[in-house]
């Protein structure tokens, strides 16, 4: 904790978790989708069911899906936004077994019919949890530089993607890998220190088994 | 480096080196957070002028929130007092139509900076800016004041809570107006010792407060708490500039304000069941918006 935690952070209101935090989980998907989405289907669990509009949870998840950060005031005015530049959107009410209370489930496709099925929950003060994606059950904050390297299950790929961070002197402060059965689809979340490059990113997406490499920074 | 596990604590450290507190503070996150003071205090200064823009993002007619619940009276107030009708003076006037107009900008998706919450964002600025404009002081230790103001919020998150879901409303507009009142004393020319008592006697008039909003949504009467928790910090100040104490010390007060938030029932922390939310009124209003949420939904 800093005095940035208690005077801070700068948002768009009026509420951190249902707001600032919905903003951060569209961002984090807008991220994960890597281009501007087309098409995106909503679902809210719980408070964020019960109480979206009057929290401008919906205005803040379409704005971070937009690109917005959870200070861009133009998340007053995302469903316009999103309206004029072709973005459909649908939200949904629903109830998701064991969920956060705060918990969206956001499915959204780019133009080029690439899909990203995310769920996280927004669990106070601004700081979100991702949980889910792409059925592969994950568990991070975006608090950290985060790196998600969505792979196929197979011998070495875990060693060659920590071998050629090292070999750019990045530290790996957390790593969790996730497989949805032996040598099937498998996530690699890593959080690391200091912030990644380009470069570094284009080396990853060229080894073996890697599918995909989004890299997160800090919101 | 500081622990900010008490409000003595911050005290001692000022008093050891003849400082005030948001000094100590400024300099203990400068090497916590890896950067220069001058960094620190700018990143501080951008905060303040957030917190500036935020008062004239509601103060007109047409406010309202997203809920259509809340929103016009800052303008409301404004006019009022324009036309004479002020019972406070102008020190309370500059008070209360900055902590209602920046509450109303939150609750109107405005951008505010959180002190320590977005429900409880008016409080600290207001009082500030207020007194900095109406005793005519530089803005520079305005912007120090703040770092008093976030190191007894430290504290009180540290032992308690800021959190109106764990402790209720006194956690929140209760630690934002104790904040407020420390950082008025040493904007003022307090000791920290004074500050500190500051501190202790505005949360010790909220213990208890409960959270019980409206429909669940950060407007009746989260807004209208802005206004009171404002007066609350800036009459904490008043009584410890004069060299009030409190006798029991600013410790102990966070302490029972954990204690009495731990007692709290869960319908009066946050989840809209309790309280205020749950009078007749207010249980048609909820119902009516839960209604519109899934017309359009």
């Amino acid at each position: 904790m800093n005095v940035f935690d208690i005077i801070g952070p700068i948002m768009v209101g009026p509420s951190s978790s249902h707001t600032a935090g919905a903003a951060r989980i569209g961002k984090i998907v807008r991220n994960l989708l890597g281009q501007e989405p087309v098409e995106a289907i909503i679902e809210l669990h719980g408070s964020f069911a019960q109480t979206y509009k009057g929290h401008g949870t919906d205005r803040a998840i379409i704005g971070g899906l937009l690109g917005f950060d959870p200070h861009d005031l133009r998340i007053r005015d995302s469903l316009n936004i999103a309206a004029k530049q072709g973005f459909h959107f649908t939200i949904k009410q629903v109830n998701l077994k064991d969920a956060h209370p705060n918990t969206a489930r956001i499915s959204v496709r780019d133009g080029s019919g690439k899909r990203v099925v995310v769920t996280a929950a927004s669990v106070g003060g601004g700081n979100v949890v991702v949980r889910d994606i792409n059925g592969l059950e994950v568990d991070f904050t975006g608090r950290s530089h985060t790196i998600i390297i969505p792979h196929k299950d197979a011998p070495g790929v875990v060693a060659s993607v920590t071998g050629l961070l090292s070999s750019y002197n990045i530290n790996i402060g957390k790593m969790k890998v996730y497989r949805k059965r032996r040598g099937g689809e498998a996530i690699m979340v890593i959080e690391v220190d200091q912030e990644i490059d380009q470069a570094v990113a284009d080396k990853l997406i060229k080894l073996p088994c890697v599918n995909e490499v989004t890299v997160l920074n800090p919101l | 480096m500081l622990r900010y596990d008490s409000v003595d604590e911050l005290i001692k450290a000022a008093e050891e080196r003849d400082k005030n507190i948001s000094d100590i503070v400024l300099e203990d996150q400068a090497q916590e957070l890896g950067k220069s003071t001058d960094d620190i205090y700018h990143q501080m200064e951008n905060n303040a002028k957030v917190m500036e823009e935020s008062i004239l993002d509601a103060l007109h007619p047409h406010t309202k929130s997203a809920s259509g619940l809340s929103g016009g009276d800052a303008y409301k107030l404004y006019m009022a007092l324009e036309q004479g009708k002020s019972l406070g003076g102008s020190l309370m006037d500059k008070v209360l139509i900055k902590a209602l107009a920046i509450a109303e900008s939150n609750a109107s998706m405005g951008r505010i900076v959180a002190a320590p919450t977005a429900g409880s964002c008016g409080i600290l600025p207001s009082v500030l800016l207020a007194v900095q404009e109406d005793k005519k002081i530089p803005r520079p230790r305005m912007i120090m004041s703040l770092f008093t103001a976030a190191g007894m919020g430290m504290v009180i998150a540290k032992r308690a809570s800021i959190s109106g879901a764990e402790g209720g409303c006194q956690a929140e507009c209760g630690s934002a107006a104790a904040m407020a009142a420390a950082a008025l004393v040493e904007m003022l020319g307090g000791s920290p010792r004074m500050a500190g008592h500051a501190c202790a006697m505005a949360l010790k008039s909220v213990l208890g407060l409960v959270c019980d909003p409206v429909a669940g949504l950060v407007e009746i009467p989260c807004i209208k708490r802005n206004a009171t928790g404002a007066i609350n910090a800036v009459v904490a100040a008043q009584l410890a500039l004069a060299g009030i104490e409190s006798l029991i010390p600013a410790d102990e007060v966070i302490d029972a304000m954990k204690e009495v938030g731990d007692l709290l029932v869960p319908s009066l922390r946050e989840t809209g069941e309790g309280g205020l939310a749950a009078t007749p009124t207010a249980r048609k209003l909820a119902k009516k918006i839960f209604e519109d949420n899934k017309e359009n939904g």
